[in-house]
């Protein structure tokens, strides 16, 4: 709670300095703007002021300065901008009784989410038996763990329109399978690495006691090393639900998707409406700190029921 | 149907071997523990390869891993200038740009408490969002060609390697930190001869994570426009024209370029953090 104060002050900073560009980036297209509307402007014609630096610019021709801050179409969009189209996206629609209509970030969000829910599930559910194996058999362990680090560093979104052709050609029609998939394979990893490290926590003193108890090898796992892997395994979860969002995002955007926060980013890009871009952006931010914040609490309350000290 | 059985014998042949192999007596050694991962991964290709001519599976959904290949011998001049322009280019100018920026912006902002309170849990937010989305915006910016590239990955390589070494510079204790001023110490031979060694695992943390995401924000930018050259441009347009093979040869590539990068990110790390117990155990 303490780092409150300072958190505010670095955000108000980050904002300001935004503003404070939105200025020098949108000068000559709002002199562009203000040439068109026949009013004066040093030099006449964009060409000439193509080589001019934009500070110039702004010295020379000052009362533009201000219509960089309303334009339509802004190279940089001013923060009070953003906020209105994404109000107007979210909020208003919902005003609008029509929340999931096609032009609503909400209908978008939830699209993203799903895919990105359905990875997640995936991905740990493959990590955790993964784990399962690699801390159980020495063959898992040697043969699978190089190729898991290999995994991660092949870079995705080379693969990504693949698997998308792939999974359109074997018959799957449903965009979220192809998503779900590629969100799978960036969130499995965490998971993967920390359950275990998580499985293999307890001490051999720990597992001896319970060798004392006659406990067998599914007692062992069930009552030791599961409960043990707990806190490991919601420290990874956290990183591999954003990993996911990212992964959703990420085959979204480079393969023709319609909906979704990728699409709207990408329509955004095609059709020159830099604040749908933008607003998409927040929209995407968000619901990656909800996600992350979810899990932060049920991992808060799972710790604390499990009676570990935080 | 030959295909499948020969493949499904081979497989649990290479099984059996791995098996035999990790139980062995000699499985602690270096070459074994290279040879299981290796064998391995030798048996997912030619299980690919069988498959795929087994079941006469068409070139155009999925080619063998044969194929692959020879279309990597035969276009080795066009997948060089695709290499040159996303990974030397784009993907490693950024890095490079974006680490140092990181690594700078960090060295200041952890001479102030205060900035350094307000700032990470920022970075650490930053650092799990979905960054690539403003690969459009910077395309805009910057033009078609690899600046914008770099651009992208400057911001995505910055936030994780930034929150590692602010991390890693505050790893010190107190005692070490109290031995320095006995020495009589300034700051700045605490920093480079106690806190930046100290930092250094956290460090090569941060840039092992950002060599992937480097390579990822590239190739990404170029979906987005870009000259007629680069892998991503390569893979948009060959997707499209249905010449999946050389799609496939260019991801070849790019996996073997993110393994190598990630490989000499590692090598540097194990020669520079030779001290650290997890490099020694």
């Amino acid at each position: 709670m303490r780092n409150v104060v300072p958190v505010l002050v670095v955000l108000s900073a980050i904002v300001g300095l935004w503003w404070a560009a939105v200025a020098p980036m949108n000068m000559r297209a709002a002199l562009d703007v203000a040439e068109r509307a026949k009013e004066t402007v040093v030099p006449v014609g964009s060409v000439a002021r193509r080589d001019i630096s934009v500070f110039k610019l702004m010295a020379n021709n000052h009362e533009h300065i201000a219509s960089g801050y309303s334009l339509k179409r802004p190279r940089l969009p001013t923060p009070v901008q953003v906020g209105k189209e994404f109000w107007k996206t979210t909020g208003g629609m919902v005003a609008k009784g029509r929340a999931f209509s096609k032009r609503s970030l909400i209908y978008h969000g939830w699209i993203t989410l799903q895919s990105t829910l359905w990875g997640f599930l995936l991905g740990t559910t493959i990590g955790i038996l993964a784990a399962v194996a690699i801390v159980y058999s020495r063959v898992a362990d040697m043969s699978l763990m190089p190729w898991a680090v290999i995994s991660q560093t092949i870079p995705i979104v080379a693969l990504a329109p693949m698997i998308i052709v792939l999974s359109n050609q074997v018959g799957i029609e449903d965009r979220i399978v192809p998503k779900a998939i590629i969100a799978a394979y960036l969130c499995y990893f965490p998971v993967l690495v920390s359950m275990v490290k998580g499985l293999r926590s307890p001490s051999s003193s720990e597992l001896d006691l319970l060798k004392t108890y006659n406990a067998g090898g599914l007692q062992s796992f069930l009552k030791l090393r599961l409960p043990a892997s707990v806190p490991y395994l919601f420290t990874a979860l956290k990183v591999g639900i954003a990993a996911a969002l990212v992964g959703t995002i990420v085959g979204e955007l480079p393969t023709g998707a319609i909906s979704g926060l990728g699409a709207r980013i990408l329509i955004g890009d095609q059709f020159g409406t830099p604040l749908a871009i933008w607003s998409a952006l927040f929209a995407a931010a968000l619901l990656a700190g909800v996600l992350v914040t979810l899990l932060d609490i049920a991992q808060r309350v799972t710790l604390h029921r499990m009676g570990f000290r935080s | 149907m030959i295909w499948l059985i020969a493949v499904l014998l081979f497989w649990l042949a290479a099984w059996a071997m791995n098996v035999w192999l990790a139980n062995s007596k000699v499985a602690e050694t270096k070459a074994i523990r290279i040879a299981v991962p290796v064998i391995f991964g030798v048996t997912l290709l030619v299980l690919w390869e069988g498959v795929v001519r087994g079941l006469n599976i068409s070139p155009v959904i999925l080619p063998a891993p044969s194929q692959i290949g020879a279309t990597l011998m035969n276009s080795t001049d066009m997948l060089w200038v695709d290499f040159k322009q996303t990974v030397l280019k784009g993907a490693l100018r950024g890095f490079a740009i974006g680490s140092l920026a990181a690594f700078i912006t960090a060295v200041i902002i952890d001479r102030s408490r205060f900035l350094t309170r307000g700032l990470l849990p920022i970075g650490n937010f930053v650092a799990a969002l979905p960054i690539v989305g403003i690969a459009p915006i910077l395309v805009n910016w910057f033009g078609f060609d690899w600046q914008s590239k770099a651009a992208v990955v400057v911001v995505m390589v910055f936030f994780p390697i930034l929150v590692n070494t602010v991390q890693g510079l505050s790893e010190t204790d107190r005692m070490q930190r109290d031995l320095m001023r006995t020495y009589a110490a300034g700051y700045l031979q605490t920093l480079c001869k106690l806190r930046l060694p100290a930092a250094m695992p956290f460090i090569f943390n941060g840039l092992k994570i950002s060599t992937t995401l480097a390579l990822i924000g590239a190739i990404v930018a170029e979906y987005f426009g870009s000259p007629t050259r680069g892998m991503g441009f390569r893979i948009s347009t060959g997707v499209g024209s249905l010449d999946i093979d050389l799609v496939w040869a260019e991801i070849a590539i790019a996996a073997l370029a993110g393994t190598v990068f990630y490989g000499l990110v590692a090598w540097l790390e194990k020669r520079v953090t030779f001290w650290h117990p997890s490099q020694t155990g």
